[in-house]
C-alpha cells in the first residue's frame, strides 16, 4: 500500500476571540513556477537566492498602464523611472514599449545613454546634478527639472557661455490633500515660489520652458491627489500663456502609484486596496482637460510611473535554511535570503509562498534571513505551513527598488535572471564574487602578509 | 512521556485541558501521535506506526516528533 | 404570503463594544414583509450571536478581511453553495471596504448587498472629513491625519489641547498633551495601522442619527437620539430618541447631497451656542438600531427591501421619547458547541 503524504505534526493553541482557520482555507496557496518556469528549475540552473524578472510580466503591465492613459487623453508619454530598477535588460524592455528614460544622477544619465536613448528622449530629475551633468544634459538636449535656485542660476550661467539652449521645466511641490506633504524637493506652488521661479525662467532669454514636474509622494492611495496636483500645475500653464504667451509642451505628473504590495502598518492587503491604473488616468485627464488650458494647445502628459509597472514582475526565489524555536516557543524558519537583498522587506508585508505542497496548515512563524543581524527579519509573522530544510520559496512582488538599493553586506549579492516571453531564462545580471568586491580594495604595503 | 490525564481529544483535533480551560486544535498527524500517546504507546510503538503510514525518513519524523513534544510541555500537556 | 429571504449577517459580537449583528437581525425577524433564515457570519469564537437562542439559524466562520478580498470571497462562495443567501448585510467598518470591492463578485452569486459606492466611503473618512465637511457644507472640527510618531510635536502648530486622538476604523481618545497623544498613537496604531486622526476636541452633547438612504438621493429613514449613559469604552449603554429637527434636516440633506446608499449613522457634537458639528459618519447601521426599530422605523426591513430592487416609502415620523437600556446577561454554553465553531468553523 502506497503511505500517505506526511505533514509534520502542529498544535496550535486556540485563543478565545481569534479562531482558527481549520476546516476553512481553501490550502496554503503555492507557486511552483513563474511563467512555466519550474521553481525547482531556475534553483537548480541558477542557485538560490535567485532574482527572477518576467519580460511577460512588464509588458502586460506597461501595456495596461499605457491603455489606461491614452484612452483618456490624447499625447501621452511615459518615461522609465531608473532608480526604481536599472538593470539594463529591464530599462531596454521598458525602452523598447516606448518609454523614455527619467534619471536622477549622472550615473543614471550615463547608463541612459548607454542604453541608446538619445539626449532628447532623457528627463533629468533631482536635486543633485553636477555641473559636468548639466552641461553634458544641455547640449544633448535633455530636459532638466530645476529643483532649487541654484541650479536654476547654474543653469543660467551655462546659457551664457553655450549655443545649445537648455530645456528646462520646474519641479513643483504642493498641497495635495495628503500627508505626509514632500515639500523638500521643487519649488513651492502655495507660496508663489514656483510662479517665481518660472518668472525668473521667461525673463533670462536664454532658456527654454518646456514643461512643468511634480511627484507629489510615493505610494499614494488616493488618485484624487494627483488630480489636485494635475490642476495646480494647469493653472500655472495657463497664467504662462496669459502672462507671456508662452505654451508648455508638457505636463510631467512624476511617479508614485501605488502597487500592490502590503505596507507594514496597513489592515488590508494592497492588492486589495490598490487604485487601479484607471483610477489614477481618470484623475488625471479629468484635470487636465477639465482646466483652462487652451484645448488646442494641450501639453503632452509625462509620467514617470516606477514602483506600479515594475513591482509585480519581480520575484526572489530562496531555500529554507532551518526551522528553529524560539525561547516562547514560537516557530522560526531561517531563509537563505535577507534584508541585505530585500531592502523593501523594511516597508512591506511581502508576501511569501511555498514552492511545493506544503501543509494545509499554517502555524505562527517569523521567518528570519540569514544574516547574522538581529534586524534580519522577512516577516515578524505569519501564519505559515511547516517546510523542511532545502525547500524551496517564493517571494512575490520584488521588483521596485530591490535590485538598486540592495547591499553587498555580509553575502555576495545574487543572479538576477529575465524570463523571456517565450520561456527561455536568460542571466541578466551575475552573481558578485570574492573578487567582484576585492577587486577594488589597495592594502597599503606595509600590512600585506610578507 | 505521558500525556496529562484531564487532557480530552476529539475525532475532529480539537482539544480540551479540563485542568486548565485551554482548548487546541491538531492537524492529523498531530492528533494520531496525541491519541497514540494517550493510549499509553510508546515513542517506539508510536514512530513505527507513523512511518509505516506516511512517507517520511526516520530522522526527520524524529525531529518533528521532539519539537512537538516541545510544545506539548510548554503547554503543560504532559505529566 | 409572505416570501422567505435568506439573510447572511455579520457583526455579532455583541459584547459591551457590541456589533450591529444580533439588533439587525432582531429587527429583521420583526420585518412584516417578509420571513427570514438568517445565516451569522462570525470572525472570531465568542462572538455572543453565535450562542443565543433564535439570533442565528446557522453560523459559519469567515476570514478576516486582512486576509484579502479572494479568500473570504472563496468562504462566502462555499457558505453560498450551502445555503443560498439572498441579501449580506455587513455590519463592521474594517470589512466594508473588502464587501464594496466584492459587490459585483457577490452579485453573481446571486447575493444581494446595499452598500455605499467606494466613493462615499472613502470620500468620508476621517483623515479627510474635513474637505467633506466643505463640500457638502458641514460644520466639522478642524482635523489632521498624522502617519508617524514625529508628526506629533508639531499639532500644537494647528491645535490647543485636548485633542481626540482616532483611529482610521475604530477607538477614540482624548489627549491633553502630546505625551499622551504618543501613547494613543502606538496603541491604535498597533491594531488598526495609519493614519491616525487628531481632532479638535468640541464641546458639547453627542447626538447621533441612524439614517437609510436609496441611493437616489431620498432618505428613507432617520431617527436621532441622545446617549444617556456612556461605557469607559464610549459606547452607549442607554439612549432616548430626540425631537430635533435640526438633526433630521441636517442628515435629510446630506444624504441628498451624496445620494447616500445604505445604513449611516451621523456622529454630531451640538454645543451650547446651539452649533452642530459632525464628528463622524460611519457608513453602516450603528449596534443601536433597535431603539429606531422600536420607534417605529425598521431600517434593517427596509434596507433588505432595497437591497432586493422592492419599492420602499419613506418613513415619516417615529416616536419621540423611546429608550433603549442595554444589559447583560449569561448564557450557558457546552465546550462541544466552541469545539464545532473553532474546529469546524460552523454551528
Amino acid at each position: 500500500m502506497a503511505k500517505l503524504k506526511y505533514e509534520r505534526p502542529i498544535i496550535n493553541k486556540i485563543n478565545a476571540g481569534v479562531t482558527d482557520k481549520f476546516g476553512m482555507t481553501p490550502g496554503v496557496p503555492i507557486i511552483e513556477k513563474i511563467d512555466g518556469v519550474a521553481v525547482k528549475e531556475l534553483i537548480k540552473d541558477y542557485g538560490s537566492p535567485v532574482f527572477v524578472i518576467s519580460e511577460k510580466t512588464i509588458r502586460d503591465t506597461y501595456k495596461e498602464a499605457k491603455l489606461a492613459f491614452t484612452t483618456r487623453y490624447p499625447k501621452v508619454q511615459f518615461a522609465w523611472s531608473y532608480k526604481t530598477n536599472y538593470l539594463n535588460s529591464v530599462c531596454q524592455v521598458f525602452h523598447s514599449e516606448g518609454s523614455w528614460a527619467e534619471v536622477v544622477s549622472g550615473f543614471e544619465y550615463d547608463k541612459a545613454r548607454e542604453n541608446g536613448i538619445s539626449g532628447n528622449k532623457i528627463i533629468f530629475n533631482g536635486p543633485h546634478k553636477s555641473k559636468e551633468d548639466l552641461t553634458k544634459a544641455i547640449k544633448n538636449g535633455s530636459y532638466i527639472h530645476i529643483d532649487h535656485f541654484d541650479e536654476l542660476y547654474t543653469i543660467i550661467e551655462l546659457s551664457q557661455t553655450m549655443e545649445e539652449r537648455p530645456k528646462v521645466a520646474i519641479r513643483v511641490n504642493m498641497d495635495t490633500g495628503i500627508y505626509p506633504r514632500w515639500d523638500r524637493f521643487g519649488f513651492n506652488y502655495e507660496n508663489g515660489e514656483a510662479w517665481n521661479a518660472l518668472k525668473r525662467i521667461m525673463i533670462s532669454e536664454k532658456l527654454d520652458l518646456v514643461g512643468l514636474h511634480t511627484h507629489i509622494g510615493t505610494y499614494i492611495m488616493t488618485p484624487d491627489a494627483y488630480g489636485v496636483a494635475a490642476g495646480k500645475l494647469a493653472s500655472l500653464a495657463v497664467e504662462l500663456d496669459r502672462k507671456y504667451n508662452h505654451n508648455i509642451k508638457y505636463i510631467d505628473m512624476g511617479g508614485g502609484f501605488a502597487s500592490k504590495n502590503t505596507l507594514k502598518g496597513a489592515y488590508l492587503p494592497g492588492k486589495d486596496t490598490c487604485p487601479t491604473f484607471d483610477q489614477y488616468a481618470d484623475a488625471i485627464a479629468n484635470a487636465l482637460i477639465n482646466s483652462q488650458i487652451n484645448p488646442q494647445k494641450m501639453p503632452t502628459l509625462f509620467l514617470e510611473t516606477g514602483r506600479a509597472l515594475i513591482d509585480d514582475a519581480g520575484y526572489i526565489l530562496g531555500s529554507v535554511l532551518a526551522n528553529k524555536r524560539l525561547a516562547d516557543g514560537r516557530r522560526s524558519m531561517i531563509i537563505d535570503l535577507g534584508v541585505n537583498m530585500l531592502f523593501t522587506s523594511f516597508w512591506y508585508e511581502h508576501e511569501i509562498y511555498p514552492a511545493q505542497n506544503a501543509g494545509k496548515i499554517g502555524e505562527d512563524t517569523t521567518i528570519y534571513g540569514p544574516l547574522c543581524m538581529n534586524i534580519d527579519v522577512i516577516r515578524a509573522a505569519i501564519k505559515f505551513p511547516p517546510m523542511e530544510k532545502g525547500e524551496h520559496i517564493v517571494l512575490k512582488r520584488v521588483g521596485a527598488y530591490n535590485v538598486t538599493q540592495w547591499m553587498q553586506f555580509i553575502t555576495l549579492r545574487p543572479k538576477v535572471v529575465m524570463i523571456d516571453t517565450e520561456g527561455k531564462v536568460h542571466i541578466i545580471r551575475e552573481n558578485e564574487t570574492n573578487e567582484t568586491i576585492t577587486s577594488l580594495e589597495r592594502v597599503p604595503k606595509h600590512l600585506k602578509l610578507k | 512521556m505521558k500525556i496529562n490525564k484531564n487532557i480530552a481529544i476529539s475525532e475532529s483535533g480539537f482539544v480540551f485541558d479540563a485542568g486548565t480551560g485551554d482548548t487546541f486544535s491538531l492537524n492529523e498527524t498531530g492528533r494520531e501521535i496525541l491519541t497514540q500517546l494517550k493510549e499509553g504507546k510508546t515513542e517506539a510503538e508510536i514512530k513505527k506506526n507513523i512511518t509505516d503510514k506516511y512517507d517520511v525518513p526516520p530522522g526527520i519524523y524524529e525531529h518533528n516528533f521532539h519539537d512537538f513534544e516541545n510544545i506539548l510541555r510548554k503547554y503543560n500537556l504532559l505529566e | 404570503m409572505k416570501p422567505k429571504y435568506t439573510i447572511a449577517v455579520t457583526g455579532l459580537n455583541n459584547t459591551d463594544n457590541p456589533g450591529p449583528g444580533v439588533p439587525v437581525i432582531r429587527a429583521l425577524r420583526e420585518a412584516k414583509s417578509f420571513d427570514v433564515r438568517i445565516i451569522g457570519l462570525a470572525y472570531e469564537n465568542l462572538e455572543p450571536g453565535i450562542y443565543m437562542d433564535n439570533v442565528s439559524d446557522k453560523v459559519y466562520q469567515i476570514p478576516y478581511p486582512s486576509s484579502g478580498k479572494d479568500i473570504v470571497l472563496e468562504r462566502i462562495k462555499y457558505i453560498n453553495s450551502k445555503e443560498n443567501i439572498n441579501v449580506l448585510i455587513p455590519n463592521f467598518d474594517a470589512e466594508l471596504f473588502t464587501f464594496m470591492k466584492a459587490e459585483k463578485e457577490l452579485a453573481d452569486m446571486g447575493i444581494a448587498t446595499f452598500l455605499p459606492t467606494v466613493k462615499q466611503f472613502e470620500e468620508r473618512h476621517k483623515s479627510v472629513l474635513s474637505e467633506y465637511g466643505e463640500k457638502y457644507g458641514l460644520d466639522i472640527p478642524k482635523s489632521k491625519a498624522i502617519t508617524s510618531l514625529s508628526d506629533i510635536n508639531r499639532l500644537s502648530e494647528d491645535f490647543e489641547y485636548p485633542v481626540l486622538v482616532k483611529g482610521k476604523f475604530y477607538d477614540a481618545y482624548i489627549a491633553y498633551n502630546p505625551m499622551q497623544v504618543t501613547g494613543y498613537f502606538n496603541k491604535i496604531s498597533a491594531q488598526w495601522g495609519v493614519p491616525i486622526i487628531i481632532q479638535e476636541f468640541v464641546k458639547g452633547t453627542e447626538v447621533n442619527v441612524v439614517a437609510l438612504g436609496d441611493g437616489k438621493g431620498n432618505t428613507i429613514g432617520a431617527v436621532p437620539m441622545r446617549k444617556q449613559y456612556i461605557t469607559d469604552k464610549g459606547k452607549a449603554w442607554g439612549g432616548i430618541t430626540l425631537n430635533d429637527e435640526k438633526l433630521i434636516k441636517i442628515t435629510h440633506d446630506l444624504i441628498a447631497k451624496t445620494e447616500w446608499r445604505g445604513g449611516m449613522e451621523l456622529e454630531i457634537i451640538k454645543t451650547s451656542d446651539n452649533k452642530y458639528y459632525v464628528i463622524e459618519i460611519n457608513p453602516r447601521i450603528p449596534a443601536w438600531v433597535y431603539l429606531a426599530v422600536g420607534a417605529g422605523q425598521n431600517l434593517p426591513e427596509a434596507l433588505i427591501n432595497l437591497a432586493l430592487n422592492k419599492k420602499v416609502e419613506p418613513f415619516k415620523t417615529y416616536d419621540f421619547g423611546k429608550m433603549f437600556i442595554r444589559y447583560s446577561y449569561d448564557m450557558i454554553g457546552d465546550i462541544s458547541q466552541f469545539e464545532q465553531i473553532s474546529i469546524k468553523g460552523e454551528i
